[in-house]
């Protein structure tokens, strides 16, 4: 049976995103979409050029194999992310948009007020809005209610590789959703985008762990292997943890 | 609050003991710290920390591409007038310098920005000296509203100006301020700026303050190497930088580090900074900004540049003239410029020797829809 992912009105054999945002170069991106077998992979409106196509992140990003999700990176208020989607929209990049609103430059938190003003409009205007957030519950219901088509919470600081961090908050919103849950940023191991797929989130998104790896090729293979892990041994039902070990019961050899 | 009363609060003599250090014990855990005090900071500009500067270069690099990734931000510097009322006596448009002085017109300009858009840039400096009876605020504002036509980031390294003319700036469309404070010692200030607006200290220390509220979304500080001792000028642009960054918290820091080479016709700088002095004041930077982007200029040498591209730089100019017009208009024999550039490499030299590097030269990192920060 096909374990597909469903967003909005498209399906995706894999569970696993690209950012494009830290990459040394167009070759060592390739080299690691096609390891990854990564469907979706975003990239920054700022960064497109379109009148210098030479050197323009779209010519070598492949629109039959994959699929662009314009992400408005830089937009400091809803304002300026609203203006940046309909700009990729304009551009004939896409009507989805993987929604960021991050007024902070140290820390590239998301804004959570903007970012559900900012999705109220672009659902309104006929956008697929997948936005990306800090990881709070509320904030992810709110989203879903506005008719977002997924929620993207961070699991650490992007760029941190600290893994899961956030781990009971992201247990709250994976129960709670009725739209995939993809974590997005923080993720620095294979092992912990198994860990985000054991819990049962819908996919995960990765770039700082691969594009920063001695060998991003190699990592982005890893990361697909883990991912796939996770999602079987969500699907199969881990056996639940225990305090104690069980190896063998101390009381066997009393009569029943 | 403004930052003159932050300096006024500096201790002193905790930088001077901190700079000093020779514990060389305290570098290898001050370098493993997430997160660096003051203190910690102080430790790496002083001479027991560079006895550990492969360390600190491989934590700097490690740090850096995890918040910027392996990207250079490609910039390209437009000098508009070297015409100038004040008399730094380090400074090339010192007015009392006898040089070949422009102020370019409105189609000068527009000749300028389109030769400099067909180098491929999107990201443009314009500076000016500080003669506001030729180049003040309405003539800048112009200036940026001809170059946003072009390019959708527009940054300013211009004279100090008061909150409104700031925002008159970020209305007409520029992005970024740069403003040097030179030195941060008052006597050596007072010493070398002899005469003009710029002899007022308390409000070129303030101006970053004054360009964050009117909305700047980048501003640049840092200090004129070799006017006083390097490790306390450091010491305090570490302070201004982490007091901007705690007050301004959507405003994004960058440090620059321009430094004289040797002497000129007009003046001897009280200290050469060497290239691994340089250097390891950019790892301190790093380790403890963190975040903060770090420039670095043609003033420098390409072999030191090009070393420099995967240590914690992250953004660099290419193919540049100090002097005005320099680029469609004037030749250096018709207008006069600010410094002597020492990588004089083309735009497609520098962007291959950053890919050698296995780093991308960013050219377009912005869209025209960033205004000014909005609280």
């Amino acid at each position: 049976m096909d374990d597909l992912l469903k967003i909005a009105d498209k399906t995706f054999k894999s569970r696993f995103m690209i950012g494009t945002g830290k990459f040394p170069s167009d070759e060592i991106m390739d080299g690691c979409i096609a390891a990854s077998e990564a469907e979706i992979i975003t990239v920054a409106v700022r960064r497109v050029d379109l009148e210098r196509p030479d050197i323009s992140i779209l010519t070598t990003l492949d629109p039959a194999r994959i699929f662009i999700l314009p992400n408005t990176s830089g937009a400091q208020n809803a304002d300026e992310a609203v203006r940046t989607a309909r700009l990729a929209r304009a551009m004939g990049l896409s009507h989805w948009v993987k929604l960021e609103v991050t007024p902070d430059p140290k820390n590239l938190w998301p804004d959570g007020d903007e970012t559900l003003k900012a999705a109220r409009i672009l659902v309104e205007e006929g956008f697929v809005v997948l936005p990306y957030i800090g990881p709070d519950p509320i904030l992810a219901r709110k989203l879903e209610d506005a008719g977002t088509s997924a929620v993207m919470p961070l699991a650490a600081p992007i760029g941190s590789n600290k893994g899961m961090r956030s781990a009971d908050a992201i247990r709250m919103i994976i129960e709670q959703a009725s739209i995939p849950v993809v974590i997005d940023a923080g993720l620095g191991s294979p092992s912990d985008a198994a860990l985000a797929m054991e819990m049962g989130a819908d996919a995960v998104m990765v770039n700082t762990a691969i594009s920063a790896s001695n060998d991003p090729e190699t990592m982005a293979l890893a990361f697909k292997l883990a991912v796939r892990a996770g999602r079987l041994g969500h699907n199969a039902g881990l056996a639940r943890k225990r305090d104690t070990a069980r190896a063998s019961s101390p009381t066997d050899w009393l009569v029943k | 609050m403004m930052f003159h009363e932050e300096y006024a609060r500096i201790d002193a003599e905790r930088i001077r003991e901190g700079v000093a250090s020779l514990d060389e014990q305290k570098t290898e855990y001050v370098i493993s710290e997430e997160t660096l005090a003051y203190d910690d900071f102080l430790h790496l500009l002083s001479p027991a920390a560079s006895a550990s500067l492969d360390a600190m270069a491989l934590r700097s690099r490690a740090m850096t591409q995890k918040h910027f990734g392996r990207n250079i931000g490609m910039y390209i510097p437009l000098y508009v007038s070297n015409e100038c009322a004040n008399e730094c006596i380090y400074c090339g448009f010192n007015r009392k310098n006898d040089i070949r002085r422009k102020t370019l017109a409105e189609d000068e300009i527009d000749a300028e920005l389109e030769s400099i858009r067909k180098l491929g840039f999107d990201s443009i400096l314009i500076l000016t000296g500080e003669f506001p009876a030729k180049a003040g605020t309405e003539y800048i504002a112009r200036c940026v509203t001809l170059a946003r036509r072009h390019f959708s980031q527009v940054s300013l390294e211009i004279y100090p100006m008061d909150t409104d003319g700031y925002r008159q700036l970020v209305d007409a469309g520029a992005t970024g301020l740069s403003i040097y404070q030179e030195t941060y010692d008052r006597e050596t200030y007072a010493r070398v700026h002899r005469s003009g607006r710029k002899t007022n200290f308390e409000w070129r220390l303030d101006a970053p303050d004054r360009a964050a509220e009117a909305g700047f979304r980048k501003i640049g500080i840092g200090a004129l190497l070799g006017l006083h001792d390097w490790r306390i000028d450091a010491a305090y642009v570490g302070a201004h930088a982490a007091y901007l960054m705690k007050k301004h918290w959507r405003t994004e820091v960058s440090i620059s580090f321009p430094r004289m080479r040797g002497s000129s016709s007009h003046f001897t700088p009280a200290c050469i900074v060497t290239d691994r002095e340089l250097v390891q004041m950019i790892f301190a930077f790093r380790l403890y900004t963190r975040s903060a982007a770090i420039t670095l200029s043609t003033r420098e040498a390409p072999s030191f540049r090009d070393n420099m591209v995967d240590l914690g730089v992250t953004n660099m100019s290419a193919g540049s003239k100090t002097n005005p017009g320099g680029y469609e208009t004037f030749s250096e024999n018709e207008s006069d410029g600010q410094f002597e550039i020492s990588d004089d490499r083309s735009v497609d030299e520098v962007a291959k020797a950053i890919q050698r590097k296995g780093y991308h030269p960013v050219f377009k990192d912005w869209t025209e829809i960033f205004g000014g920060v909005r609280a």
